[in-house]
């Protein structure tokens, strides 16, 4: 019975899963006709909302969801459960950070120019001291893997992880000069206090579902999935399973542009999908992305964010980045969007991909598909094999994420928005394309 | 009763190239496995012992090897976790050739069992935050 209603919903949601403000209206319509007609318990964000200024709002995390959700049954949980907390930490290398430095006196145009924070360069293409610093970029006397494997003990995100922590770095500009920025060198100390404007913004963040990664070879490979033994020695893999913001929605239902989130200790939001999203994947009969999916681009108020959320992080042989800490409330607007939150582990499938040779190569082949559960259970079986596994994302700081942003809104200190426009969904027909080269004519 | 125990032993430079290891067996009668050894020019040897005999002939032998001149350390203090970086992710897991490390299912949280570790350092570089630190 109650089958037959989430399926007519998600008949609907699909007509209006375009990107349009106008649309989500349209959404929100449709929820209300379902509870004028007193067929299934709906919820509004503002609703929601005046709950939580209330200190009312009753708050869970994803995980605890999965409990509640198997004693009570989905519907009365759904209607006892006003927000579902998600939480996920992990190296994600699509970050940076963007500054205005403030301007010098006389003045110095930095486009055109070099920046280097602590001597990592940044991004200068931009107005006269406005930069962007990458994660993965790292100083030009870095060795890289001119020493096989090399350490990339420093780069970008190990920048952005002491700016957070109050520290002054070295900033040096040099520049070209001109009539009104007549200024060809500064070199100073600098904090984020001292910045105009210190924005985290990242482009990839908060896969849904990511590869294992094992090595089929005879050698030892070491990739931005860490260190892989040969001949199966060990298989990684990095997602927080059942606690990952888009394993808890997998169609977008809830999370879109404007998405208000904890991002690095403070609050953020979802600015657009993130780069190479990729909702068109295989998923289960639940909605379950079975391969590497969806993804979030995020923004944050920088000086508000904490070194225990943002940590740089160096991959040896491949390179810098930052584990980041993001976490996405999950508002409970129907049964069926609760039922998505209450997913396990056992649930949740990953493919497995030989990274020694299949995945440099960019060969389709998937070894096979396990389980999170196979995952943290700490061996999986491939080809026949024993493989011991290892996370590269913490779920334990994942726990203490979705339970940070469940402590906010109890204390109403965090309020839900209305995301302004959705993700593009599993029927847009937006995939992650991969390149064509074209080669130069003679 | 022959407990194994790991011990870091540091050679001035003086010593570098007495007999002293020798004596270890001779006088004291300990087996001895090397798990580690490295001599820097013209500074000082580093030797990474497993050491199993009597216990009452492992801690004269302890003696003599401080007597002579040699620093000797129990092997546990040599890698240590930054319990304030490490982040429980859980790369260092599979690295480790002796399983020192072990993840609580319960909390996800990851234990470092120092006493199993043989300061191969294998984790060192594999932790992505650098959480492992040599400490000699």
């Amino acid at each position: 019975m109650e089958n037959s209603e989430t399926l007519s919903l998600r008949g609907s949601y699909n007509r209006v899963d375009k990107p349009s403000a106008l649309k989500i209206f349209c959404k929100f319509d449709i929820i209300h006709i379902f509870l004028a007609a007193g067929r299934m318990m709906s919820k509004t964000i503002a609703e929601i909302n005046e709950k939580i200024a209330k200190g009312q709002a009753v708050v869970v995390t994803a995980e605890e969801v999965i409990d509640l959700a198997r004693k009570k049954g989905v519907a009365k949980t759904a209607k006892e459960v006003d927000v579902v907390t998600t939480g996920t930490f992990g190296p994600m290398c699509s970050s940076g950070a963007y500054f205005n430095l403030g301007h010098s006196k006389p003045r110095i145009k930095a486009g055109g120019g070099t920046v280097y924070l602590n001597g990592v360069p940044a991004y200068t293409g931009l107005a006269a001291v406005d930069i962007f610093l990458g994660a993965t970029a790292i100083p030009n006397e870095d060795p890289r893997n001119r020493s096989h494997p090399g350490e990339f003990s420093y780069g970008g995100g190990h920048v952005i992880e002491e700016l957070v922590s109050g520290k002054d770095v070295k900033l040096v500009i040099t520049a070209y000069g001109t009539d009104c920025y007549p200024r060809r060198k500064v070199e100073t100390w600098i904090n984020l206090d001292n910045m105009n404007e210190a924005v985290l913004f990242n482009m990839r963040n908060a896969y849904q579902n990511y590869n294992v990664a094992v090595n089929l070879g005879d050698h030892t490979v070491y990739t931005y999935m860490g260190v892989l033994k040969p001949r199966l020695g060990n298989a990684n893999y990095s997602t927080s399973g059942q606690l990952s913001p888009l394993f808890n929605d997998p169609y977008y239902k809830t999370i879109g542009i404007g998405t208000r989130i904890f991002l690095g200790g403070g609050a953020g939001y979802i600015t657009w999908q993130g780069t190479q999203h990729n909702p068109s994947v295989p998923r289960t009969n639940k909605g379950v992305a079975t391969r590497p999916g969806g993804t979030l681009a995020v923004i944050g108020d920088m000086k508000q964010m904490s070194p225990r959320w943002l940590v740089g992080s160096s991959f040896i042989g491949y390179g810098a980045t930052l584990t980041v800490g993001i976490g996405v409330p999950i508002p409970i607007l129907s049964d069926e969007i609760l039922n998505y939150t209450a997913v396990t582990d056992e649930e949740l499938l990953a493919p497995i991909i030989d990274y020694f040779e299949g995945y440099p190569q960019r060969s389709p082949d998937v070894l096979g598909e396990v389980s999170y559960a196979q995952l943290k259970s700490g061996k999986i079986r491939v080809k026949g094999k024993d493989v011991p596994t290892a996370s590269l994302s913490s779920y334990s700081r994942a726990v203490e994420i979705a339970n940070i942003l469940k402590d906010w809104i109890q204390k109403g200190e965090f309020y839900l928005t209305d995301p302004v426009a959705p993700l593009p969904g599993a029927d847009s027909g937006a995939t992650c394309k991969p390149m064509q080269e074209r080669p130069f004519e003679e | 009763m022959a407990k194994a125990r790991k011990v870091v032993l540091r050679f001035p430079h003086r010593l570098v190239d007495k007999p002293i290891i020798y004596r270890l067996v001779k006088d004291y009668d300990l087996q001895f496995n090397i798990l580690k050894a490295s001599i820097t020019p013209e500074e000082e040897g580093l030797l990474v012992l497993e050491l199993s005999g009597k216990k009452k002939n492992y801690e004269e032998a302890i003696s003599f090897l401080t007597g002579a001149g040699v620093e000797t350390q129990l092997l546990a203090q040599d890698v240590l976790r930054n319990e304030g970086r490490c982040t429980h992710c859980g790369a260092c897991v599979t690295q480790c050739p002796v399983n020192a490390f072990r993840v609580d299912l319960a909390t996800r949280q990851v234990e470092f069992i120092e006493t199993r570790c043989i300061a191969c350092e294998l984790c060192i570089k594999a932790c992505p935050v650098r959480a492992m630190e040599v400490h000699l």
